[in-house]
């Protein structure tokens, strides 16, 4: 029960239920097996009629996935069944670019997440990901006179095939990891971005994912190539329904930097509570080159993810802004590394997270700055707010300097909320959820503003919904 | 119309803070109390606004004769109760305006009143849109609070130890806008010199948690000459 309840009148439990927690009945075209075998993944590429590279690149990510052992650092791996995995999924509805021709219940999914009106308002162009098919995509006609692709990935190796070939796993092999390695052999859907030299973007790109059936694990790929002095911002926002089964994301986002190039690229994560988010998101950034990530994890079992960025040119940025909210049975190992690999780069960091109900946030963070790196400088300052004594929050940071004329600061903070600061915004009429949640989106907003705004309403309002009753 | 607090004993981890505390505050008039140092003003104060620490072992608080003895912090604001913080909390991220309009009050009104009540006191326009308290001066808290009071306009006001320190320009534009408020206010102060420019109705001495001493004016004066241990 609550401190602040009325005295001797019955409190009501509130609902904390999951507001997005729905599940569409789907015709799947096509639903591989559970498991993963070498006739899955021919599968796969052969219903995507790929070229024989790609089809070779699966074939020896899976050996590799097969001999790595999954990471026992970080968060508790062990529940996930690799075998139950259902690892393909095609709705039975090819990519269509008219939002008439979706599917009703299609279409009924995607109102309530809410992609239909974020089109009419402002978006530059949509590719909203179902499963594993871009069933929906729209491109504003000026954006391709500029010479700007922004496709969904299967339509992408498609149609571009050589320029994805020169990208693809170069920043992200597969023997990087096991969910790389993973996705590397069953990737379907995810993005391909390419901006054309001194082209700036100026609305952002989005897609929304989903995931949209039980044990469906979702691995989308995508890849964002800025050519020199280019500029772009793509928002990926996630959303998944609820089920009793976990299900695995493991995605890899690969960025590609060039000379004078700015690249912002923002997450919203709200995966549902079952869902293990294990995600690989690299970028390199050349000479003068810009990168940040906002990267917001809201939702997911585990999260581990640390968006990172070398920084290869002389005068490059790189910057992570990391916001991480962990409820009841949540836990979010979130953070960024930063690579100096050239001189007079730098780099900031900046993570704010939140562990309400018994959940656990951890970051975890990398600043490397080699030898050839001098007269870098970086910055790391990790925030967090933990709301009552049930929850948890750790910090892993690690820094490895290798010369001398580098300068890097690290600043943390452990803050808890009082019952004297809920207790003076509740004088002013604000119910002790409301209180809570103002002081939680108050403390978050550093990051929040730089977001686009339909975003940071969204993100205040998942907060909001995240942390409905959570109190007492 | 009035704040009625009727024999009201208050205790906070077994120890009895408030014994048999009575008055009556009614709709535009003011009550000055006053006390030494640990006479319990502050715990009335925190004790009428519902602080959870605060446990009411008998009595009633009435608010225009609607019983908010047992109700939370924020069904007392809502029923039209104010208090100034004598240490207001800092909230990052969250400016004056944010807390306002979080409270049901329309932002476009919020922010032009704001920055107007902000030019009454004195206060530095930005401040308005700054982290509420946060870094703020002593001062600055004060009117801030003063300002918070006139943007929510509650029907009674407790103001704990709005005037330390505050230097004269400033205890003279808060005095003023205590006088031209609406609202029932009692003022929680150790220094006559506030009292002095509001002239309150009622003047209230507070000892070892026990109302010692009621009376007009006259009180305040008596007070000046020979101090609290004749009382």
């Amino acid at each position: 029960m609550s401190r602040f309840a009325p005295v001797s009148s019955p409190t009501l439990t509130p609902s904390a239920d999951y507001p997005l927690g729905h599940s569409d009945s789907v015709d799947y075209e096509f639903k591989s097996g559970a498991g993963l075998t070498e006739h899955t993944v021919r599968q796969i590429s052969a219903f995507k009629h790929e070229p024989s590279w790609m089809l070779n690149l699966r074939l020896s990510a899976l050996a590799q996935f097969n001999h790595m052992p999954t990471p026992e650092w970080g968060g508790d791996l062990s529940p996930i069944d690799f075998a139950k995995i259902h690892y393909y999924l095609k709705p039975s509805q090819q990519s269509v670019g008219d939002w008439d021709k979706v599917d009703s219940r299609i279409k009924n999914t995607f109102d309530r997440i809410g992609v239909p009106q974020a089109e009419r308002e402002i978006l530059a162009g949509v590719k909203a990901q179902f499963d594993s098919e871009v069933i929906y995509s729209s491109l504003k006609s000026f954006l391709s006179k500029k010479g700007v692709i922004f496709l969904g990935m299967d339509e992408g190796l498609k149609q571009y095939p050589d320029l994805i070939r020169r990208y693809f796993g170069k920043l992200v092999p597969a023997g990087d990891n096991k969910l790389a390695a993973l996705n590397t052999a069953v990737w379907s859907g995810g993005s391909f971005v390419y901006i054309p030299k001194n082209t700036r973007v100026d609305l952002p790109l989005q897609a929304y994912f989903r995931i949209n059936s039980p044990n469906a694990g979702q691995f989308e790929r995508t890849l964002i190539i800025a050519e020199e002095g280019s500029s772009v911002h793509y928002v990926e926002g996630c959303s998944a329904p609820a089920y009793s089964e976990g299900s695995l994301h493991a995605a890899v986002v690969e960025i590609f930097v060039k000379p004078g190039a700015t690249v912002q690229y923002t997450t919203v994560q709200n995966w549902y509570k079952n869902v293990y988010n294990l995600v690989t998101k690299r970028a390199r950034v050349e000479e003068e080159g810009h990168m940040r990530w906002v990267d917001g994890n809201l939702g997911s079992r585990l999260t581990m993810k640390y968006p990172s960025c070398f920084l290869m040119g002389r005068k490059a940025t790189g910057e992570t802004l990391s916001l991480a909210l962990a409820g009841s049975g949540q836990h979010q190992d979130t953070g960024a590394k930063m690579y100096h690999l050239a001189p007079e780069t730098s780099s900031q960091i900046l993570a704010k997270s939140v562990s309400f109900a018994g959940g656990r946030t951890s970051y975890r963070g990398l600043i490397q700055i080699n030898p050839a790196a001098a007269g870098s400088r970086s910055k790391v300052v990790c925030d967090a707010l933990i709301l009552d004594s049930s929850s948890r929050s750790d910090t892993y940071p690690t820094n490895r300097i290798f010369n001398s004329q580098s300068t890097v600061e690290h600043e943390a903070t452990v803050s808890r909320v009082g019952e004297d600061q809920l207790f003076y915004l509740m004088t002013r009429g604000l119910s002790e959820h409301q209180s809570e949640t103002l002081i939680v989106n108050g403390f978050l907003s550093p990051i929040i503003k730089k977001i686009p705004l339909e975003y940071a309403v969204e993100m205040n309002r998942l907060v909001d919904l995240e942390m409905e009753g959570s109190v007492g | 119309m009035s704040l009625k607090v009727s024999h009201l004993t208050v205790r906070s981890e077994n120890k009895i803070l408030l014994n048999d505390i009575s008055f009556e505050l009614k709709k535009g008039e003011i009550i000055g109390l006053m006390g030494p140092n640990g006479s319990g003003k502050s715990s009335l104060a925190m004790s009428l606004m519902g602080h959870p620490r605060y446990q009411v072992v008998t009595g009633s608080v009435r608010l225009d004769n609607k019983d908010i003895t047992g109700a939370s912090p924020d069904q007392r604001a809502k029923s039209g109760l104010f208090l100034a913080f004598q240490y207001p909390s800092a909230i990052s991220g969250v400016n004056v305006r944010q807390l306002v309009t979080s409270a049901d009050r329309p932002a476009l009104q919020v922010k032009r009143r704001a920055q107007k009540l902000a030019k009454n006191l004195g206060l530095d326009a930005d401040l308005v849109n700054r982290s509420l308290n946060l870094d703020f001066s002593g001062g600055e808290k004060k009117k801030m609070e003063v300002l918070q009071m006139d943007l929510l306009k509650p029907k009674y006001a407790i103001l704990d130890e709005i005037d330390s320190g505050l230097d004269l320009d400033a205890l003279r534009l808060i005095s003023d806008s205590i006088k031209s408020s609406s609202a029932g206010i009692m003022v929680i102060t150790h220094y006559p010199r506030l009292l002095k420019l509001i002239s309150p109705d009622l003047v209230l001495i507070l000892k070892s948690g026990k109302i010692v001493k009621s009376g007009g004016k006259e009180v305040i004066s008596r007070l000046e000459k020979s101090g609290y241990s004749k009382l």
